[in-house]
């Protein structure tokens, strides 16, 4: 009994430093931010790797998604004679929900983990000990500029998938199923706000975009400096970004459009 | 010096196609010619019952789109609700007389407000009143004066 109770408390207690850790490891990281304006090629660098090598898993992700979407959608609302809100439906799950959750996942599995694996490997082969002997900031030099990028990146990504997934399903809706082009932009535009629809899932991408590059650079930062722990950082980021992500679009949903 | 170029150029293309699709989101697929309604003016209606009318609903006359809805509220000494619209600026020669009704776009649609022309020679103006009004039709009391009417034939 006081065995379990003692396991109970540890695994407690780890929790809370880690995530005491992560918050330590944020306020350092963004006391790193201003300095970036005077290297922004360490942020362009690293704006290749995470935003522009996301790209392309981001497009075609966003282009299937918007296609079966349509083409699911079709099937039920033609039976009430409902086709023409194909548009709107389909922008409005995009723009909400779908763009700014599915882009923030498939950015933890493809920019969040090699951010882990590269900032853990560093410390792993003892390269950030080495920059601080060289009395360089590792957090300044080395983790600021991915955090920074990371979180510009995730809302341009999730924006580029709203949007191919709207042409998508447009291709599919117009060129396949034959609904009507004119309704189908007409109504979306009747029915997607700028401020309460795009703008909020703007917000939302940002948010996502925060939080999943911050658990990305903590994982690979905090990560045990072997080949196992390296490994195991990687598996997490993924893992904890996405309960993150889930979480935290619940709680913004019902801030957002919860209370109407 | 080369390969720092092709970064730099790449860089650049994802931010500006990141960009357009911001903007081709908020042009092509939103509202966002709503918002310059913004300059137009705005009159009220009172109706007995509105309905499913909501905020953002169409106005329309003759089945053009000329305007939105944008508050009901209700109003306690006549139990009323109040509908404030906002009609675009280019249709300010709507007659003082014009009558107002809430239909709906095919039988499930949405609700919005159809506006008929009077024959008055003044217009109305920004705060102006829509006194002839028409309330909205409650699919339940058609159907329960239909099988009224029904009981009372036999």
């Amino acid at each position: 009994m006081l065995n379990w109770l003692q396991f109970l408390g540890r695994g407690g207690l780890d929790f809370f430093e880690r995530l005491g850790r992560g918050h330590m490891f944020i306020v350092r990281v963004s006391a790193g931010l201003p300095g970036l304006f005077l290297q922004p090629r360490l942020v362009i660098q690293q704006l290749f790797s995470v935003g522009v090598l996301s790209l392309q898993i981001i497009a075609i992700s966003g282009l299937t998604v918007g296609m079966v979407l349509g083409l699911q959608m079709y099937n039920t609302l033609v039976d009430f004679g409902a086709e023409d809100s194909l548009g709107p439906v389909v922008a409005l799950s995009l723009v909400r929900e779908l763009g700014p959750v599915l882009a923030a996942l498939l950015f933890a599995g493809r920019a969040g983990s090699a951010l882990t694996a590269e900032i853990g490997l560093m410390k792993a082969t003892e390269q950030l000990s080495g920059m601080e002997m060289m009395a360089v900031d590792p957090i300044k030099r080395v983790v600021a500029p991915r955090f920074l990028a990371g979180a510009i990146s995730l809302p341009l990504l999730a924006a580029i998938f709203s949007a191919i997934g709207i042409l998508g399903s447009y291709f599919v809706g117009i060129g396949l199923l034959g609904v009507d082009s004119g309704a189908f932009w007409s109504q979306m535009q009747a029915k997607v706000d700028v401020q309460e629809d795009i703008l909020n899932g703007v917000l939302k991408s940002i948010a996502f975009g925060v939080v999943a590059t911050w658990i990305a650079v903590f994982e690979g930062y905090d990560a045990v400096p072997t080949t196992e722990g390296v490994s195991r950082a990687t598996t997490r980021t993924v893992v904890h970004t996405a309960f993150a992500v889930l979480g935290l679009d619940f709680v913004l949903t019902a801030l957002m459009f919860g209370g109407e | 010096m080369a390969n720092q170029r092709l970064t730099e150029i790449a860089v650049g293309v994802f931010i500006a196609i990141g960009l357009a699709a911001l903007v081709m989101l908020a042009m092509k697929v939103s509202n966002i010619s709503a918002l310059t309604e913004r300059d137009g003016y705005e009159i009220t209606a009172k109706f007995e019952n509105i309905g499913g009318l909501k905020v953002r609903a169409p106005v329309s006359m003759a089945g053009v789109h000329i305007g939105r809805v944008i508050g009901v509220t209700f109003e306690q000494e006549t139990f009323t609700a109040v509908v404030k619209m906002r009609i675009r600026a280019e249709y300010d020669k709507l007659p003082l007389d014009t009558s107002a009704g809430i239909y709906t776009s095919g039988v499930l649609g949405e609700s919005y407000v159809g506006l008929e022309a009077g024959a008055e020679e003044e217009n109305l103006i920004d705060g102006g009143e829509i006194t002839l009004t028409q309330s909205a039709m409650i699919l339940e009391q058609l159907v329960g004066q239909f099988l009224l009417d029904k009981a009372a034939d036999e």
